[in-house]
């Protein structure tokens, strides 16, 4: 294995991680901020508490999850995008390293971005409410896998977009409704019968759900089958980047 | 390295091409089936016009482009199926100057070598930038560079992983004299460390001076391939041109059988030749010459250069040159 390449692509997408530092983590913060002052205090206030749990922390996992699920496919399509888009991808595609050792660079790098903005939510939430993790270990288990999954993703469409417009397309037409419609701020019992069976067909709720029940031992769905989705959701984007790269796709003439 | 000669290679040879094919997504054959034996630690120059192929090759060595046909293998691996090893000796410096905007020149040439799996060497960086007059460049933003500065860092991260092979596509365009004149002496450098070098270029002067051969392609094909010096031997022609004391209106019947050229004014007869026949027919000529009465005033040759051989070449539609 390509030991060198795969840290060279590493550092250096860290290193434009970097580059717009302030940018990188001053965003996460003030949103979280922002969501804490309008749903925690604002709306919260006026709500006494979900399934036990008070409604300015029952947000706080649907904060993150939203975070991460954007920020990682910003990362990794950008990561590879850019490359391709300025040309400079030819040299990677010269080298002597694998398909399976550039996903580890690019993804590791953007999955590794997505995992500090997630501990930094986590941290700035603990200043608004008193935080308490029941599953530390599930926790961090789902955190992992999800950035893993959601920067795999990313890279996908990275690899796909041939423009600047279909870049933006997928996140902002179909993550972000995945992401309120999926229970990051309520719970899946707040909403009418059908609405419920509705919200079942989205993936983003089992994300949350098994996420939420990390902290507070609450869900929607079942613990196991959370874990369950991640997982093949994580694989089924192994496989199509496995496909894309086995012809070639859209890098290779 | 242990070269596992296959039953046609070359021992010399560094890179093997054999019945190389391209044909790209629209459907255009851009490579016609190129067989070509590169040696090591030759200078190859490849000529060719517009939408030759010359790219197209360069990048299917490379692993840029997936061949439709045929093989290459380099240092005796095959490109597709030993990718890490062929790759590994091969460097690249493309046509095009595509680099990361907001790349630092260090950064981006540590990058390179990087990915070629080599650790960094803080020395070797130095030594390479300074061989390319970019020591004073290195933590400048390559964006803030001009064009013949950033022809530089490409080369330099080319050969960030000290390469054996070095392919050069049209490193001159677009770039000074005194670059230029860096650039062959770094090439003749490279030689003689023992790097083979593979260049495109549409100057043949350029070729004609530095290269030790010469490749000609044109739509897809190549046409000829030669030593600089039997190319022109073989392919020069020359040309005898006969000042007349008196003009003449219409040629001899007796001067006919020669395949003459009458200048407009009447005053020159043209005869061309080709240098490698043993009979140039130059007597027969001169004495057709005394022998219809005409004086002469003068007379002189002159030698196709490289560049003529090349028009020749590309504009004969069968790739030999018509008498
Ligand atoms: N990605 C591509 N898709 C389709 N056709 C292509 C592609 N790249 C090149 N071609 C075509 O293949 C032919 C050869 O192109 P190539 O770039 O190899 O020529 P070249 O000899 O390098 O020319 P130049 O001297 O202009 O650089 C051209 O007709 C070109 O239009
Ligand atoms: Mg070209």
């Amino acid at each position: 294995m390509n030991v060198q390449a795969v840290k060279a692509i590493y550092f250096n997408e860290m290193a434009r991680t970097r580059k717009t530092l302030l940018q990188s983590i001053a965003s996460p913060v003030i949103s979280t901020v922002l969501y804490f002052i309008v749903f925690g205090s604002a709306i919260g206030s006026r709500i006494e508490s979900v399934e036990g749990v008070e409604y300015g922390l029952f947000i706080v996992p649907g904060l993150v999850m939203l975070s991460l699920l954007t920020q990682s496919i910003s990362n990794a399509s950008f990561g590879i995008f850019f490359p391709k888009f300025t040309g400079t991808v030819y040299e990677i595609m010269s080298a002597p390293i694998s398909s399976f050792e550039i996903v580890m660079g690019y993804v590791g790098a953007a999955a590794t971005k997505s995992l500090i903005i997630g501990t930094i939510i986590l941290i700035t939430a603990s200043f608004f409410v008193d935080l308490r993790i029941a599953h530390p270990v599930w926790m961090v288990l789902f955190l992992v896998m999800t950035c893993i999954a959601f920067s795999l993703f990313g890279f996908i469409i990275g690899l796909w977009a041939d423009n600047f417009e279909k870049l933006q397309l997928i996140p902002l037409l179909v993550i972000t409704p995945l992401v309120f419609l999926g229970g990051s701020f309520y719970s899946v019992n707040m909403l009418p019968e059908f609405w419920q069976k509705v919200t079942l067909l989205n993936p983003v709720l089992y994300l949350v759900s098994g996420f939420r029940w990390s902290f507070f031992e609450v869900s929607d769905v079942s613990v196991t089958l959370s874990l369950f989705m991640i997982s093949g959701f994580l694989l089924a984007c192994l496989f199509v980047v496995w496909l894309m790269f086995r012809t070639g796709y859209k890098l290779k003439q | 390295m242990a070269t596992q000669t296959s039953e046609a290679q070359d021992s010399q040879s560094i890179i093997s091409i054999r019945g190389l094919t391209k044909v790209y997504k629209g459907g255009h054959e851009a490579l016609k089936g190129i067989d070509l034996e590169i040696r090591e630690g030759e200078i190859l120059a490849l000529l060719g016009p517009n939408g030759a192929g010359k790219t197209t090759l360069i990048s299917s060595i490379c692993g840029l482009v997936t061949p439709t046909a045929g093989s290459v293998t380099v240092g005796g691996h095959d490109i597709i199926r030993d990718y890490r090893a062929t790759r590994s000796l091969i460097g690249l410096v493309p046509q095009e100057l595509t680099l990361g905007a907001f790349d630092i020149v260090r950064d981006t040439v540590r990058f390179s070598r990087g990915l070629f799996g080599l650790a960094p060497d803080e020395d070797k960086l130095d030594g390479l930038l300074s061989d390319l007059s970019l020591l004073d460049k290195k933590t400048a933003m390559v964006s803030r560079l001009s064009g013949g500065m950033k022809r530089r860092v490409l080369i330099a991260k080319a050969l960030a992983h000290e390469p054996r092979i070095l392919f050069l596509d049209e490193p001159t365009a677009g770039v000074d004299v005194e670059l230029r004149k860096d650039m062959w002496k770094l090439v003749e450098k490279l030689r003689q460390d023992g790097v083979t070098i593979i260049l495109t270029t549409h100057y043949i002067e350029e070729a004609e001076e530095i290269a030790d051969r010469v490749g000609v392609i044109s739509d897809g094909r190549l046409l000829v391939i030669d030593d600089k010096a039997s190319l022109m031997n073989s392919l020069g022609r020359k040309q005898l041109s006969v000042e007349l004391k008196t003009g003449i209106d219409v040629l001899p019947e007796s001067l006919k059988p020669f395949d003459l050229e009458l200048s407009a004014d009447g005053q020159r007869l043209t005869y061309t030749y080709e240098t490698r026949s043993e009979r140039t027919g130059i007597t027969a000529l001169l004495q057709a010459v005394s022998d219809a009465g005409l004086g002469l005033k003068d007379l002189n040759t002159h030698q196709s250069s490289l560049e003529e051989i090349f028009v020749n070449l590309v504009h004969s539609e069968d790739g030999k040159v018509k008498p």
